[in-house]
């Protein structure tokens, strides 16, 4: 296959006169995975919406898979694979029926032998035959993903696969697309996890406010915004104000008793860093270097961004910090 | 026939929706419950309890079997609403949607079990009141054209209360959207005869389309099919598979 899994371009929708996407473009490599990031309400689920042929743009050419999404409908779902934010499951049916359902419907030829894979791979062999609704939050989500590889497609779309999940379950899903981005599939992921992103994609775009504020490889767009820094804390207060005195161009804190003073985090800068704590007397009872994350990538873009309301609130704006 | 996965009907992927309607069915008892058990519930109170005092000019075993066929299909339509909007509010409507699915095969899923277990709670309907003494005078064309009647209105409520499932934003207020349905027959000639009511609701119960259904039906099963507004009866069903039809087919291409 050639280049693109999905080439999109001037992709504009609005509902009830709010724009919600006001001409977005990008691309995805075959075989790799792109991850969309925004706050709450950015439209990324109306983005998912539109490349899963739920909902008709307004403007704009996409093409999924090779085909055009409004002449090749049928091709591309054909093609492509969709798990939305929550588990849409069978509650009535058992984990294996949901997933002869999906093969049924999809033509599959052995079903047989690919519902017993699916079900080994995602460590669903037990539970086959329960109900789907006795099922916890992470194997109805697990279940979930089965069901869209029922009859390998080529691109999947993952809106928030991991929201609500433990960082077990997470880590579970992070090795099964590492394993399908592996085989060759194309993943484009919707996330506010940005370690996720961080982790999974290889090429992150932040939309803001209805445009692609950035894109970029995780460590390109690392690069676009400031945020590394050294942070010193103190245990002891005397020390703290000795130290804050001593040094010029430091960010404190003081009900921390910590000390940030701006550093690209390379040896170079920090043995000259320690040279220089050494020389003023400054002992400080923590060293540790903070290198900017996707969560400062994130914070510094989307930054005066009022929610526009058309992705679905999920309760919570957590964002987890990387910690390095 | 050569290429894989292409070639598709969608009578199978009605079929294969079927199934998994079935399913659902055997293992919900509340669904079961709701539309064969409650109505000969119901028959046997208006029987054995109420029935005794009502003058309606014959068994009433025999006057009120037709309307409890009616009342029969109209109680399994609140367990379809509710089925329909879980489908739709769980996201599983979405997942087939994006699927190279006939569009539509899973509200035919819906329909068509509609259909089948209105048939089941018609079929225990009248085994009961067999057994309770029910004589009717029909001959076999006659119970033909019950057959046929009750058919057209399971499919004609079917399709109307798949929209209603459709457009409520919650599966309770499906379950309550099909509550008019449910209780219309309570508002026509089904336990006693219209003329024995007041004016405004003699009125009411005169127009309203499960009137003409319940006489046509009891015209049949008396032997006399001239006893019912027949073509009132069949414009009303058909009316209501068109309205139902459209309604749903339009809500599912729109709510995503």
């Amino acid at each position: 296959m050639n280049g693109s899994a999905i080439a999109v371009s001037g992709l504009r929708k609005a509902y009830g006169g709010k724009t919600v996407l006001d001409g977005i473009g990008f691309d995805v490599a075959a075989g790799s995975v792109f991850s969309l990031l925004g706050p709450n309400g950015a439209g990324k689920t109306t983005t998912v919406n539109i490349l899963t042929t739920l909902a008709r743009p307004d403007a704009g050419t996409v093409r999924v898979a090779g085909h055009d999404l409004a002449s090749g409908t049928r091709e591309v779902r054909a093609a492509i694979g969709v798990t939305g934010q929550f588990a849409a499951v069978d509650d009535l049916l058992t984990g294996r029926e949901n997933l002869r359902l999906m093969a049924d419907l999809k033509r599959v030829r052995s079903g047989d032998r690919v519902i017993a894979g699916l079900l080994d791979r995602f460590e669903l062999a037990e539970s086959a035959d329960k109900p789907a609704a006795a099922y916890s939050g992470g194997m109805r989500r697990k279940l979930d993903l089965a069901m869209t590889l029922v009859g390998t497609p080529r691109v999947i779309f993952l809106d928030e696969p991991t929201t609500g999940l433990d960082p077990r379950s997470r880590r579970t899903m992070w090795d099964i697309v590492r394993a399908l981005v592996a085989d060759g599939t194309t993943i484009f992921l919707t996330t506010q996890y940005l370690e996720e992103a961080d982790e999974l994609a290889d090429r992150v775009a932040v939309l803001s406010g209805g445009t692609i504020a950035a894109e970029g490889s995780p460590d390109e767009l690392k690069r676009l915004v400031p945020g590394g820094h050294v942070r010193l804390r103190f245990t002891d207060p005397a020390a703290y104000r000795a130290a804050a005195g001593a040094l010029r161009d430091v960010t404190a804190d003081d009900e921390a008793l910590t000390l940030r003073i701006p550093s690209d985090g390379s040896q170079r800068e920090l043995h000259a860093l320690l040279d220089w704590l050494d020389a003023a007397g400054v002992q400080a009872d923590e060293l540790t270097v903070h290198t900017p994350d996707l969560d400062d990538v994130f914070l510094a873009l989307t930054d005066h961004d009022a929610p526009t309301g058309h992705d679905v609130p999920t309760g919570h704006d957590r964002k987890e910090s990387i910690a390095r | 026939m050569s290429t894989l996965r292409t070639h598709r009907t969608p009578l199978t992927d009605s079929m294969i929706m079927l199934r998994r309607n079935l399913k659902h069915t055997v293992r919900n008892p509340v669904t079961v419950f709701q539309s064969v058990l409650f109505p000969i519930v119901i028959m046997l109170m208006f029987v054995k309890v109420l029935g005794g005092g009502f003058a309606v000019g014959e068994a009433y075993i025999d006057y009120v079997t037709p309307g409890l066929l009616v009342m029969a299909v109209s109680y399994g339509l609140g367990s379809t609403a509710a089925a329909v909007n879980s489908d739709m509010t769980t996201g599983v409507i979405n997942r087939f949607k994006v699927m190279d699915v006939s569009r539509g095969a899973v509200l035919t899923g819906h329909v068509v079990i509609t259909a089948l277990r209105c048939l089941v709670a018609c079929a225990a309907i009248v085994g009961v009141a067999f057994a309770m003494g029910f004589d009717p005078g029909a001959s076999a064309l006659d119970w033909l054209g019950v057959l046929g009647l009750v058919l057209l209105l399971a499919f004609a409520a079917g399709w109307l209360t798949v929209a209603l499932g459709l457009a409520a934003k919650t599966v309770e207020s499906a379950g309550m959207a099909a509550v008019p349905l449910v209780m219309l027959p309570f508002l026509s000639s089904a336990f006693v005869p219209a003329h024995t009511m007041g004016t405004g609701v003699r009125q009411f119960v005169e127009y309203q389309p499960f009137t003409p259904i319940i006489e046509t039906l009891r015209g049949l099963l008396a032997g006399d099919p001239s006893g019912g507004d027949a073509a009132a009866a069949v414009a009303w069903c058909v009316g209501f598979t068109v309205v139902g039809y459209v309604w749903a087919v339009a809500t599912f291409k729109k709510r995503a």
